[in-house]
């Protein structure tokens, strides 16, 4: 006998379970299929060429009326099912009630709507069906602006289609890189330059606050109180099972309608398959496990066996010419190994996690030819040890070459600055070469002038010549930062600065770094470069910074910190004093000492002790003496002439001057400077990073000394008569080491490297360079001085210094 | 969900309580514990003693599935506790998982 089948829901996957169906035994079941949409099923997942106008919505029509004819399939489209009656077994809609035998529920998802004010204003839309597709097309008059909320698979298809259609585009998306749970960081960069490229614009950890306008929507502000103009907003943040129905009827609902691995619901006369199914406590929204779901639940109907098993799934990205990949567990589990390969000249990153010897996941961006190879790959768990070496070359490698080590400057292009002293450019090296027919550093020197003068940018025009003259030319050995990469300190930083690189992942990628996220050696480093060079575009990477930067205060070997207050120039007050006193004692302090830099040092302080011992000396007008820092540490003084019956010049003052302009600055390394108010220099000023001794006519200004585990004396870099002028090469000179010493280089060991005279031609000699060094000097100090203690002592970075948990007591407690 | 899960899981809190790259403590009557989130956000525990001098690990840099003590910059694996390259030695590591957003630990590792 023929049984009822009524399926609520004309979606992919209802529609492929009818396939299956009909397939087995056509006669079996007499189906009646309700739909809320006014047409039959189509392949939703191409609704983005659709929306681009590179496919018709005709070509993605996978049922069309024809079909369901043919198949003897009663429609009901446009009609939706408003209750289930599972006693009568009926389903209610418009056109009265439809009795069933089984009822299959294949109601999908719907789009998750942000609850914000002004969500409900037309011109705001998600991304789902052909109506959502027609509002965008109709909306998208070249010049319009949209708002894309979301920058996920489905965000980012729309965003790129409505580019196509020529609106300005905007991506709003919360979390710090794009598509973030099927992409690594490195991924998320690469992807975002290429929707860059194509004039949409990316904002990350955007949050919307509201969404603006009066009849219709007019724009977007976000937490920050950024204000965004959009004629049209696409909410793409998610979607959520739609299960209204299924609740309503009574049936096991958590996140998605509960069916056991048979797709059978709570009801035994109630399947459930798609979007709205909630199958061991996962939810799906890609494709693949749905077909797979369709094919169990048409198994179910005709009383045969199988069980749906969630399969392993891979990600691509619908946007003409992006190619991105994205395949099984990369961002959960345990005891995994990456494999990562990046080629900056294709703009390539391939990223492979393996686990006990099998590949477990893949991201692929650039070059994702390989990927069904991959993705076969960790479907099958096979062991992967045999090939492990060539592994992420893929199944057509045979015993190429080794890595290119010099790939990132193989991939500069022609008029990337490589020598910033002489202003040479990598074509004009390379056009010297060549036409000149130069095969030494020498030669190039004398021709071009490149790595002529400071010299930090040797090793870049050694790596010119052997880029240029193949095996002819051969490389002398260097010291890289780090295992991480093939390139030294000197070329990273310049290739940050001729590349433009502002960020983290940016200068990982297009280096060639060898591991996904650094070291503790060089992340540090570039963190310095990056903030150094780019004050306001670079945003200071907190996990890159050694504790003592985090913590703004000084590890001991227990744990425990110090705590050196600043005393500018060394001079204090009674109720500094008194403030340090207190602190002393009420945080139980074990000891209290005097430094070589002329400060009180508060030694043996608990971390979760520290803002609250910064409120109090904030409180006394006392601030971060920042001693544990790659920066200015302390202006040592004299008396100077106030007091002292031999001082020429007040010592004192110009101290205090200098380390108000100079404090809070980042450096390479740490910088002490001292200043003596005559030639016996009490104040040591001639063993310093930077050291001035007055004199009669004015100041004498050295540069370069240490007394740690080198001892060296300063060298003159200029005698100046006025204090103004002192204080302005002072300047100068520091901001000169900030833009090229390498990181943890003293500047004695910097100068080594470039030469005095180097310096003085920027700092004393040229004028304009030394007020263009003050400016940017100046320019930066507007964003990093700012007191470090007073915005922890604020509730700043909390986390650093409570416990996510405290169980300590629980065994006295119970 | 502050309460303890089952006889044996700890909920010690948000995933989104840890930085991204970085760690907090846990502290227990038998000393401290270092909770870290690697980049990709993972979880993971260990004692919060470097094997070497014993340094507070949930100060260092983490790097891959590693965290570098800060005071003499012995790498240890965040999965093992193993010191990593030529250094020897093992600090314990401790069950953790996730579920829900929320970070579980093993009542072992506190002694409960």
């Amino acid at each position: 006998m023929t049984e009822k089948l009524v399926v609520i829901g004309a979606g992919m996957a209802s529609g492929r379970a009818l396939e299956h169906i009909l397939e087995t035994d056509p006669a079996k079941y007499d189906i009646t299929l309700f739909g809320s949409e006014p047409r039959g099923n189509y392949n939703r997942i191409m609704l983005s060429p659709v929306l681009s106008g590179e496919k018709t919505f005709a070509e993605i029509v996978t049922h069309d009326t024809a079909w369901y004819e043919a198949n003897g399939i009663t429609t009901r489209f446009g009609e939706a099912v408003t209750q289930i009656d599972r006693d009568r077994k009926v389903v209610v809609s418009a056109g009265g009630e439809t009795p069933y035998d089984k009822l299959l529920i294949a109601t999908g998802s719907a789009p998750f709507i942000i609850p914000v004010q002004g969500k409900d204003l037309p011109g705001v839309i998600a991304f789902r069906d052909l109506e959502d597709v027609e509002t965008m097309r109709a909306a998208a008059k070249p010049g319009a602006k949209a708002v894309v909320i979301g920058g996920g698979l489905l965000g980012l298809e729309a965003a790129a289609g409505l580019r196509m259609l020529g609106m300005e585009v905007t991506v709003l998306h919360l979390m710090g890189h794009l598509m973030e749970r099927q992409l690594d960081e490195a991924a998320g960069y690469l992807l975002r330059k290429a929707l860059t490229d194509r004039g949409i614009k990316v904002m990350c950890r955007a949050s919307t606050a509201a969404i603006l306008g009066e009849e219709r929507v007019e724009g977007v502000m976000l937490e920050d109180n950024t204000g965004i103009e959009a004629d049209l907003v696409v909410m793409a943040v998610g979607i959520r099972p739609e299960t209204r129905l299924a609740n309503d009827a009574g049936l096991e609902v958590g996140r998605g309608i509960v069916v056991d691995d048979h797709m059978v619901t709570s009801d035994p006369d109630i399947l459930a398959v798609g979007e709205c199914v909630e199958h061991n406590k996962q939810l799906f929204g890609l494709v693949a496990p749905l077909y797979d779901q369709a094919k169990v639940v048409a198994n179910t109907l005709h009383g045969a066996g199988g069980a749906f098993m969630p399969k392993q799934t891979s990600t691509k990205l619908k946007v003409t010419g992006v190619d991105l990949f994205s395949a099984g567990d990369f961002a959960e589990g345990e005891g995994r190994e990456d494999i990562v390969f990046r080629d900056p000249a294709r703009g390539v990153y391939k990223r492979l996690v393996i686990e006990n010897d099998r590949l477990i996941g893949a991201v692929m961006y650039g070059d994702t030819a390989d990927g069904s190879w991959f993705f076969g790959l960790i479907r099958d768990g096979e062991t992967i040890s045999e090939m492990r070496d060539t592994l992420i070359f893929g199944p057509s490698y045979q015993g190429g070459a080794a890595l290119d080590p010099m790939a990132a400057v193989a991939a500069l292009p022609d008029e990337a600055e490589i020598c910033g002293c002489n202003g040479v450019c990598k074509g004009k090296i390379v056009q010297a070469i060549t036409e000149g027919g130069l095969t030494t550093l020498d030669e190039v020197k004398a021709v071009t002038k490149a790595s002529s003068s400071c010299g930090t940018c040797t090793g870049l025009v050694e790596q010119v010549l052997a880029v240029t003259l193949g095996d002819d030319f051969v490389l002398p050995t260097v010291k890289p930062v780090c295992a991480c990469t093939d390139l030294t300190h000197e070329d990273v930083r310049r290739l940050i600065k001729a590349q433009d690189l502002k960020s983290m992942p940016a200068v990982m990628q297009e280096l060639g770094w060898k591991t996904t996220c650094g070291c503790h050696v060089c992340r540090p480093a570039l963190n310095f470069y990056l903030l150094a060079d780019w004050p306001d575009d670079y945003k200071d990477d907190y996990q890159s910074r050694f504790i003592n930067e985090r913590a703004h205060a000084n590890i001991q070997k227990d744990g425990t910190f110090s705590v050196v207050p600043r005393m500018w120039g060394g001079v204090t007050t009674p109720a500094e004093l008194r403030a340090i006193a207190d602190a002393v004692e009420k945080y139980d302090v074990p000891l209290l000492k005097v430094t070589g830099g002329q400060r009180l040092d508060l030694l043996g302080v608990k971390k979760e002790d520290l803002p609250a011992m910064w409120a109090d000396l904030n409180a006394a007008g006392l601030v971060s003496g920042h001693a544990y820092t790659k920066g200015l540490r302390t202006v040592k003084t004299c008396v100077g002439s106030d007091f002292c019956r031999f001082g020429t010049q007040d010592s004192t003052g110009l101290g205090i001057k200098l380390e108000k302009r100079l404090w809070g600055s980042w450096t390479p390394h740490k910088v002490k400077l001292a200043v003596s108010g005559c030639p016996r220099n009490c104040a040591e000023a001639t063993c310093k990073d930077l050291g001035i001794v007055c004199v009669d006519s004015g100041y004498q200004i050295g540069v370069g000394g240490a007394a740690g585990m080198d001892l060296k004396a300063t060298e003159l870099l200029t005698t100046v008569a006025s204090e103004e002028e002192a204080i302005e090469i002072s300047v100068a000179f520091v901001q000169l080491y900030r833009e090229n010493a390498k990181y943890l280089d003293r500047p004695y060991k910097w100068i080594a490297k470039v030469g005095l005279d180097w310096v003085k031609a920027r700092v004393v000699d040229d004028l304009a360079e030394r007020a263009a060094l003050v400016a940017r000097f100046d320019h930066s100090q507007t964003i990093y001085q700012k007191d470090p203690w007073a915005e922890r002592a604020q509730g700043g970075s909390r986390h650093e210094f409570t416990p996510l948990a405290d169980f300590s007591f629980k065994e006295a407690a119970e | 969900m502050n309460a303890v899960v089952s006889d044996t899981w700890l909920d010690i809190g948000s995933v989104e309580d840890i930085p991204v790259r970085g760690a907090r403590v846990v502290k227990t009557p038998h000393g401290c514990l270092a909770v870290f989130r690697v980049a990709e956000g993972e979880i993971y525990a260990l004692d919060d003693r470097c094997p070497h001098k014993g340094g507070p690990l949930s100060n260092g840099i983490v790097h891959g599935r590693s965290v570098t003590c800060p005071l003499h910059n012995w790498v240890i694996s965040l999965e093992t506790g193993a010191a990593q390259g030529a250094d020897e030695g093992r600090t314990r590591a401790h069950a953790v998982r996730v579920e829900d957003g929320r970070i579980l630990l093993d009542a072992a590792a506190v002694g409960a």
